[in-house]
């Protein structure tokens, strides 16, 4: 019994991350309808950064993460204000194949400039510290952390779309971006700045998957899809659904996992499916897409 | 020196040119009713105004500067607003947003605020939490002017404020433009309904097929004078 | 009793330009020239052309899906595999012929895509690309489970299947060479007749007037529902087509290498990456792009594939290049410039006077 409830505490767990990936495409998304297929390899790039600023500086993860925040937002501002703002727009395949490529070029360039070897973000010994509960289950105050801080996110993303004006902003021009103009909104500068706000997200994404998790240049895509299917499965439109598609994803892979190590991604992508299948708009979509 | 004025103002959709050179002038403080049927090119020549049309530089002054060809986000924060046809509220935003997200622009605080919006337009503080979408044609159209005026306009553009609504409606919406005249703003309307603009305005154009077919003051102006320009026969 | 005017013009519907029926005329020659070359050109040339040619299929059967009907895939990879698996299959395990292997492979392959349409038509656009991106995921992980086809580091052809298959043999004595070279000849024609085949089916579709309706669909699917296309079973039908031809060629191309895994027959860079790379230089919903794609895919391949991570990073940055700046490919723009077209699919109104005269 306590078996499987441990299985599902992790899973449940596991969900932060998948939501942590998922923040950031889906506030793309949502702001600027655009599907950006280099994202993980973004988040790759986000870990590679903090390694750097952590050993190279002699920084330490914590503030190497702290600088590469800001970092990592101008470098959004930048490839949107460089590149992605000349294919955002009606017709899918620029924006597809504009991304498609980036992420080749990233995850190529940092084969090249890191080399294939696997890497892990390390601090003294938290990353396997864990806190007893009951019965012998214990729960790893890394995951707890890391679920934490995808609650805490959303909730920063929340009130930055429904509290400021920044927020409205944001919202106005995903409604109608013609219209936004009307009124004195730059929708250009405003989709490099939510940009850079996703890969602020990444940033954070990185650092607790680099901190759990091994991670070379080649895996970028596969956080890519979890993120995508995290949104999905809990819908379109709402940051709080992707939380809860996350999860659903965390635990079918923790079972399935728990089942044969073999079949964690497969129990996933099947759980993806019956949703896709079942519940085509997702578990909890808003009634505005 | 008129508060805008147009010369020889062209403006095309790919191929197709839609304006043929309009000359066109608006003093402070007035309020100027642009006449004619469906496709004649009233709205084409707001859109044009607001800059949502490209246009050569020199076709449109606002204060004796070159405008044409600016940017919508630079043309509102030199004071000139829309009200689009159609109303075009932002479907996800409540009323209260919908106002806010008017102010965009602002960097100091002018005439045109929340509460001031709300006193022009009682029927919106009630409503102001709800959904912008949940509002009556009447309720939205004065929704999307006073999002308008939010961001302290000196020229109000109205595009077919009346379309769609029935006349009880329309009578209230416009009795509601002379207390904006008051707050200091001049007006440009676009009107279908020729009485209704007749009644407001201190000076008429009337637009066919992408001209300018007459022009004056609605005492001026003849019955037939105006049918000949509205329809060309 | 005549009720139309026989003053009005009549009118014929052409897709016929002249530069087609002189290409018609030359393609002729040049397939008897290709089909002849085993003959007398050495090993590696029929094993460039074998590339050549299977990378052109696949991005016929791409294009259909992506540039005519408007369905961007990304997991072309997933046919693919799925035809390479099914063709070990069919001949390690059900000891069918390796030539009628590969047409069962694509049938198969074929009759999994439809009930996968139904999954994946659930998303729209980049969605739905991402999501035929995991149904390649999943047809993978599946099959890197099946035990008795090598699981996760995959297994190989016997000789019986290669060099000894039926064809391979005829070949070798006809000719009188080594079963090795009979081999690489077969592969070849294989090839050759499956992109002939390629072309001819995706040119003969979009000439139908399903071709039609598929341009209608790409460009509003909205409107095209009302004037009565059937835009899902439409969109269903290329996506089935599609998956046919993957898997067909992919069965074709493991065949030839005669070694399988799982990372490999499903590889996102081999079968997507390179195949849009194609598609894109050479130009989108054009049959003549591909063709122009390869070819200059070849060549940069040939160059530059030694130089590894730096050579997938420079065809990144040409491919966004392209998109952002010729977003119609190089045969795309200049079709478009001088109006030049070989296989013409679009269809102009050619008015002809009473007796049927231009």
């Amino acid at each position: 019994m306590t078996e499987i409830f441990d299985t599902i505490l992790q899973g449940v767990l596991l969900g932060g991350l998948y939501a942590l990936f998922a923040a950031g495409l889906a506030l793309i998304f949502g702001v600027m309808r655009l599907v950006n297929l280099a994202h993980g390899d973004l988040i790759v790039l986000a870990a590679y950064l903090i390694l750097l600023l952590a050993n190279a500086l002699h920084l330490g993860v914590i503030l190497g993460f702290l600088l590469a925040l800001p970092l990592m937002f101008a470098a959004g501002y930048l490839l949107q204000a460089g590149l992605l703002n000349r294919v955002v727009g009606d017709d899918i395949l620029a924006p597809l194949l504009t991304t498609f490529g980036l992420s080749i070029i990233l995850q190529n360039a940092m084969l090249t400039g890191f080399s294939a070897d696997s890497r892990r973000l390390t601090t003294d010994g938290i990353e396997t510290a864990s806190l007893p509960l009951f019965n012998g289950v214990a729960i790893g105050i890394m995951p707890l952390l890391t679920f934490l801080a995808a609650v805490g996110v959303i909730i920063a993303l929340n009130q930055l779309f429904y509290r400021t004006a920044l927020g409205r902003a944001f919202r106005a021009v995903s409604d109608d971006p013609v219209t936004a103009r009307l009124m004195g909104i730059d929708d250009r500068q405003l989709f490099a700045i939510a940009m850079g706000i996703a890969l602020a997200v990444c940033t954070v994404a990185a650092l607790f998957f680099g901190l759990r998790a091994n991670f070379d240049p080649t895996i970028g895509p596969g956080r890519l899809i979890f993120a995508f299917e995290a949104v999905i499965i809990g819908g379109l439109g709402s940051l709080w659904g992707t939380l809860a598609g996350g999860i659903i994803l965390g635990v079918a892979q923790t079972i399935g996992a728990s089942i044969n190590p073999e079949w964690q991604l497969l129990a996933g992508h099947l759980a993806f499916l019956v949703v896709l299948a079942t519940a085509p708009r997702g578990l909890f979509p808003r009634a505005v897409d | 020196m008129a508060l805008l004025e147009t010369h020889d103002l062209t403006a095309r959709y790919g191929d197709f040119k839609a304006l043929f050179g309009i000359d066109f002038a608006i003093e402070a403080g007035e309020t100027v009713a642009i006449i004619g049927s469906n496709g004649a090119g009233k709205s084409t020549f707001l859109r044009a105004l607001c800059g949502l049309l490209a246009s050569s530089p020199q076709s449109i002054r606002l204060d004796g500067e070159p405008i044409g060809g600016a940017s919508p986000a630079e043309i509102v924060r030199r004071g000139i607003a829309m009200a689009p046809e159609g109303r075009k509220l932002f479907a996800s935003l409540s009323v209260e947003e919908n106002l806010l997200v008017g102010a965009w622009s602002q960097k100091t605080p002018g005439h045109w605020t929340l509460p001031s919006v709300y006193e022009l337009f009682p029927m919106l503080r009630e409503k102001r939490l709800a959904p912008a979408t949940a509002l009556s044609g009447g309720q939205q159209q004065m929704a999307t002017i006073g999002r308008a005026l939010m961001s302290n306009p000196r020229l109000l553009l109205c595009d077919e404020i009346s379309l769609g609504l029935a006349p009880i409606v329309i009578r209230d919406l416009y009795a509601a433009l002379p207390r904006i005249k008051q707050g200091g703003v001049s007006l440009v309307i676009v009107e279908q309904d020729i009485a209704q603009a007749m009644a407001v305005a201190d000076r008429v154009y009337c637009f066919q097929e992408g001209r300018v077919t007459l022009t004056g003051a609605p005492s001026q102006l003849s019955r037939d004078a105006i049918h000949e320009a509205y329809f060309g026969h | 009793m005549a009720m139309t005017n026989p003053a009005a013009p009549r009118f014929a519907v052409r897709t016929r330009t002249r530069a087609s029926t002189i290409a018609a005329i030359g393609s002729a020659a040049l397939i008897l020239v290709l089909a002849a070359l085993p003959l007398f050109a050495g090993r590696s040339v029929t094993q460039n052309l074998f590339f050549i040619l299977t990378m052109l299929s696949l991005a016929q059967f791409w294009n259909l899906l992506a540039g005519y009907s408007g369905l961007i895939s990304v997991g072309q990879q997933a046919f693919v595999g799925l035809g390479a698996y099914l063709l070990f299959a069919w001949t390690i395990l059900g000891g069918v012929d390796p030539v009628l292997a590969i047409v069962l492979s694509g049938l198969v392959a074929a009759l999994i895509a439809l009930p996968t349409s139904f999954l994946v038509f659930r998303l729209k656009g980049a969605y739905f690309a991402v999501g035929t991106w995991v149904v390649a995921e999943v047809f993978r992980l599946v099959l890197a489970q099946v035990k008795i086809l090598g699981g996760g580091t995959g297994t190989a052809l016997p000789k019986e299947v290669t060099n000894d298959s039926a064809l391979v043999a005829w070949i070798a004595q006809a000719t009188g060479v080594r079963a090795a070279v009979a081999r690489g000849m077969v592969d070849y024609w294989l090839a050759l007749i499956l992109a002939i085949g390629a072309i001819a089916l995706v040119y003969g579709l979009l000439r139908s007037r399903r071709g039609l309706a598929l341009a209608a669909i790409r460009d509003n699917e909205a409107a095209s529902g009302s004037v009565g296309v059937d835009a899902v079973a439409m969109k269903r039908l290329v996506y089935v087509v599609s998956a046919l031809g993957a898997g067909m060629t992919g069965a074709l191309i493991y065949l030839d290498k005669a070694r399988i895994s799982p990372d490999a027959a499903f590889s996102l860079i081999d079968w997507t990456a390179f195949v849009f790379f194609i598609v894109i230089i050479g130009g989108i919903a054009t049959i003549e792009g591909p063709i122009v794609g390869v070819l200059v895919f070849w060549l940069i391949q040939d160059e530059l594939s030694s130089f590894g991570s730096v050579y997938l990073m420079l065809l990144g940055a040409l491919a966004i290049v392209i998109m952002l700046f010729f977003p119609k490919g190089l045969w795309g723009t200049l079709a478009d410039r001088f109006d030049f077209h070989l296989f013409p699919i679009r269809r102009r109104l050619e008015f002809t006077d009473r007796d049927g005269e231009l």
